[in-house]
């Protein structure tokens, strides 16, 4: 790292626990210690807040030791008003914070004061960061911070990734280029499946069935980690594992919805070597690197591959010895995911999907960025913007477009002509209220939490904070209702300001609290080796309960072949269900279900919703499916891409971010809420007046563009459809076949708002009225 | 769009799924909470510039019901108008379609709280207005027998099989009907908020607006 000290742009990449961090800051230090000015030399960003409160302990141990006096400081959202005005005004020489808190940093007008002079700036997992918005701003961040400090490197740290040039690419100040350095990625790592006595259950989400296993597998290890791919199902196992953890085994939980206190416990109680395991989500992938982690256990199906290698690598942090990990199935079908994965992982497959370019949404809020701190030339921002990677190939007229939804609003019809946002005096673009900057920096950021209430206790004091729940989820309780939170069953009492109140309940089974997480795709690459495993004849590497589970489907059914298109279609629960088997990966599994319940709708079969994976779309409605192939029409399918474009329920939620990212609507603050419910409303209602009245408009075109990155991947669709043009096979089934049972425990349900809607209410109306009526 | 017919204080009425309110006997036609303007507002006080179509959208909606009922009398129950400066500030375009809608007819604004004072705009301005047994206001107040209001926008949900429906609704019981928000920039209050538990009595209703109106209890909470 010394060596490439000098370069503009170096990128780093080497695998878990080889001490990257430290080798990003080597530089730093070695400069510092040769010549110590005041002010700040260098920015550390990362993705988590953890993160840069980690780095900042396990940097200051050999600082001491050399005896150098370095300031080293954080700054995140959990910093003090205090300690933040003391950075502004005198910052230290190493500063670590994470995107957001620099994108604010840099809305002050006092911002080319602060980063006057600075050396360096390292940005941590930017892998992590590099498929996000959040990598996205602080490109953008990085761009402003190189006018200010011309004389600025780069330094980009990053886990093994199947495209290491186009991480390079993103992180370079262009023209420019980024050098690589690749560390020797050590040994392969020690993987496993775990096969337990009891077979995984049908379906299921949970890995419960295993409990017994892993207990055994924490007692024989120093720390253990247990990811699980969603919050939900991880307070489940932990709730469950103490249930049966006799022997009071100290195990922790820790993910992004419990309270900031509740993790900082966990999190210190780790770093002191006090638990035994930690029940835990995404919020532990990132590299922090604490206590004496021996082995990771996976509880599900791992979906891609590389976050895998990358959970695995938190086992073991020492570079020479191989990682040890365990992977848990959840059900039979995941038995076969996570043979897949394993053989990817044997191989050396990472899977990736390559992005596109940076979302305009972002771009809009650091303009408005830009703009409350302080007058701008609109040539020498566009200049500027086009040096970051992801907006090297943004075009003058697409910036000029976000300009003006900046000031104006950007409406074809009529225009805000006294109220702009940004005006423009004497050649400067700047605010036209100057207050208006404190609404901007409360809107920053990129990540939207969904609407999120805190979970107290109950109790005279005010009680311990214990989280947080969706919004929608509070809505459903009604009180004396259970839920799982903290690893606690708690008792619903009531809503008091926007908090979720709760009093301690051991005795009842949870209603389980419906966290968001994250949800990971399986990628495509993963998806063509089950469809291979699919064909074999027999499956002798598989345990005997799979083997004969495949064989059962292919019994009542049939398993999906490449080149051709399965389709069953049975009732369950007084719906009409269909299984679309595509396997074309979750973007065009979405898309057609998309498609083909605007098809069925028109058609009469009153589609309810469906949900789609990388493996099937499930559609479920009042009406019975007959004869799909009708509705496997290219054509048909293409011209209704574009009705259903307009009116869907995704591209609403689409909408809704990228309106909130791009400043067109506030993110809803909680002492808003509290001032009355009535006075705000749905960002449908702003999606559909905008597609009536100005369907050009800026937003709708930055909304069309995120939601085909997501989703609509039709050239997929359009793919599948003539590898298997009349090659479908139509099951229609009494019940629900084997190979369908895991579809009705995926999340992500997306519902369809049509006639079926207007049947059912009025078939609830009539049961509430005879209920009411006492009929 | 369908209508629901019910009875209050013995009149015979319609709820309409857009969201308004007719008599057929007295042709009598009634919206409220329309709050044109409210975009203007938002980005006069320095907010969000919002897509500025709200009042075209409105009117388009309102001017429909016109059509469909050809009532010799509007009402329109307060909150006309977002604040009065943007009453003030509407354009021709605007103000032109209303005279149009307002030709040949009794218009009667009630005031509301947003717009508590006269406009520079055609129609007779009133605290409330009576016809027969019902006295139309803005706020319900307690106690009141024969009253139709708006200002709370309220709003019901009901599940159905797993999935959760949420509508702006009327609300009635034996002495109060309190009408849905008809403008479009409008947020609702849910029926379970404890503020409707003073005004709605125990056998209270809910009317769901949408393509089909449809009647339930009204949701309150527990």
């Amino acid at each position: 790292m010394l060596e490439a000290a000098a370069d503009p742009s170096v990128l780093l990449i080497a695998p878990t626990g080889g001490g990257k961090t430290m080798a990003g800051f080597l530089p730093t230090l070695a400069e510092l210690a040769k010549s110590p000015k005041p002010g700040l030399h260098t920015l550390y960003i990362s993705p988590l807040k953890a993160l840069a409160n980690d780095i900042k302990r396990n940097l200051r141990t050999p600082v001491d030791e050399i005896g150098l006096d370095i300031r080293i400081e954080d700054r995140t959202g959990d910093t003090t008003q205090t300690q933040r005005r003391k950075q502004r005004a005198d910052p230290p020489q190493i500063l670590l914070t994470t995107p957001e808190s620099l994108a604010l940093l840099l809305s002050y007008e006092d911002a080319p004061r602060i980063f006057n002079g600075i050396q360096r700036v390292i940005v941590d997992e930017i892998h992590a960061l590099a498929e996000s918005k959040r990598g996205d701003q602080l490109m953008l961040a990085l761009s402003r911070l190189q006018t200010l400090a011309p004389t600025l490197r780069r330094v980009g740290l990053s886990a093994t990734v199947e495209d290491p040039a186009a991480v390079a690419k993103f992180l370079a100040c262009h023209p420019n280029e980024t050098r690589l350095v690749l560390a020797d990625p050590g040994p392969d790592p020690d993987i496993t499946m775990l096969e337990t006595e009891t077979p995984p259950p049908w379906s299921g989400a949970g890995g419960k069935y295993a409990i017994p296993a892993v207990l055994d597998l924490v007692r024989a290890h120093n720390t253990t980690l247990i990811f699980h791919n969603t919050r939900a199902q991880a307070e489940i196992f932990f709730h469950n594992l103490w249930l049966a953890n006799d022997e009071q085994l100290p195990i922790g939980i820790h993910h992004g919805s419990l309270a900031r206190e509740q993790r900082a416990k966990v999190e210190a109680a780790m770093v002191a070597g006090q638990l035994k395991a930690i029940v835990c989500t995404g919020s532990l992938d990132l590299g922090i690197d604490w206590g004496d982690v021996d082995l990771v256990v996976q509880i599900g199906a791992p979906k891609n591959v590389k976050r895998l290698v990358q959970r695995i690598g938190r086992a073991n942090h020492q570079y020479n010895a191989p990682s040890k990990a365990i992977l848990v199935p959840a059900n039979r079908f995941e038995i076969v995911e996570c043979k897949a994965a394993l053989d990817a992982v044997i191989a050396h497959e990472l899977d990736g999907e390559p992005r596109g370019r940076g979302p305009r949404d972002v771009l809009c809020q650091h303009i408005l960025i830009r703009a409350a701190s302080g007058p701008f030339d609109a040539a020498e921002l566009y200049a500027e913007v086009t040096t970051a990677g992801p907006y090297h190939q943004l075009s003058p007229e697409e910036f000029e477009a976000c300009l003006d939804f900046c000031a104006t609003g950007g409406y074809a019809l009529r225009a805000y002509d006294k109220y702009q946002r940004l005006v423009q005096r004497d050649g400067l673009w700047q605010l036209r209220d100057p207050r208006a900057a404190r609404q901007i920096r409360m809107n920053i950021g990129t990540i939207l939490d969904n609407e999120t209430l805190k979970v107290r206790l109950k109790n005279r004091m005010g009680g311990a904070p214990l989280g947080e729940v969706e919004e929608a989820f509070a809505a459903t309780l009604t009180s004396g209702d259970t839920f799982l939170i903290g690893g606690q069953v708690v008792r619903y009492e009531g809503l008091r300001e926007m908090v979720v109140e709760v009093t301690r309940n051991a005795t009842k089974s949870p209603k389980i609290a419906a966290f968001a997480g994250t949800k990971f795709a399986t990628s495509t690459q993963l998806s063509d080796r089950i469809l291979s495993i699919f064909a074999q004849p027999s499956w002798p590497d598989l345990p005997d309960h799979t083997a004969q589970w495949l064989a059962l489907q292919r019994h009542v059914s049939q398993l999906p072949e490449k080149g051709r298109l399965l389709i069953e279609t049975f009732p369950h629960e007084a719906r009409s269900h269909s299984c679309i088997y595509g396997f074309a990966g979750r973007n065009a599994q979405q898309t057609l279900g998309l498609l083909l319940t605007q098809r069925m709708e028109e058609q009469g079969f009153d589609p309810l919703g469906f949900l789609a994976t990388d493996y099937a779309t499930m559609i479920w409605g009042l009406t019975p499916l007959e004869d799909p192939a009708s509705l496997f029409d290219v054509v048909d399918l293409r011209e209704g891409l574009e009705t259903w474009l307009a009116g869907n329920a995704v591209m609403k939620r689409t909408f809704r971010a990228s309106a909130i990212i791009g400043g067109l609507i506030d993110k809803m603050t909680v002492g808003k809420r509290k001032s009355g419910r009535q006075a705000t409303f749905s960002s449908d209602i702003l999606y559909d007046t905008l597609r009536k009245y100005d369907p050009d408009h800026l937003m709708l075109d930055i909304t069309r563009e995120e939601a085909m990155k997501g989703l609509i991947d039709f050239g997929r669709i359009e793919h599948m459809v003539a590898r298997t043009q009349g090659q479908i096979d139509h099951r229609v089934l009494d019940r629900i076949t084997p190979l369908a049972a895991p579809l009705f425990l995926e999340v992500g349900k997306v519902p369809v708002k049509g006639k079926a809607e207007e049947r059912l209410m009025a078939e609830e109306a009539e049961r509430l009225i005879a209920m009411a009526t006492g009929s | 769009m369908n209508v629901f017919p019910f009875s209050f204080q013995d009149c015979h009425l319609e709820a309409s799924g857009a969201g308004a309110l007719f008599w057929p006997e007295e042709r009598i036609l009634v919206v409220s909470d329309l709050h044109l303007g409210k975009s203007e507002r938002i980005a006069r006080r320095g907010g969000q510039m919002l897509p500025p179509y709200e009042t075209i959208d409105t009117l388009t909606r309102l001017d429909a019901e016109i059509e469909r009922t050809a009532p010799s009398v509007v009402i329109c129950l307060g909150d006309s108008f977002d604040d009065l400066q943007a009453g003030a500030a509407i354009d021709d375009q605007v103000s032109d379609w209303m005279t149009r809608l307002m030709a040949g007819r009794t218009w009667v604004w009630i005031e509301g709280n947003h717009d508590p004072g006269p406009l520079e705009i055609g129609g007779t301005h009133l605290f409330e207005y009576r016809v027969g047994p019902l006295v139309f206001r803005h706020i319900a107040t307690p106690g009141a027998r024969g009253e139709v209001t708006g200002h709370f926008h309220p709003k019901a949900r009901m599940q159905l099989r797993g999935r959760s429906i949420s509508r702006p609704c009327f609300l009635y019981d034996d002495h109060k009907l309190i009408l849905p928000a008809f403008g479009t920039y409008t947020g609702g209050l849910y029926s379970d908020s404890p503020v409707f538990d003073p005004l709605m009595r125990e056998q209270a209703h809910a009317i769901l607006t949408g393509q089909t109106p449809c009647q339930i209890p009204m949701p309150r909470s527990d």
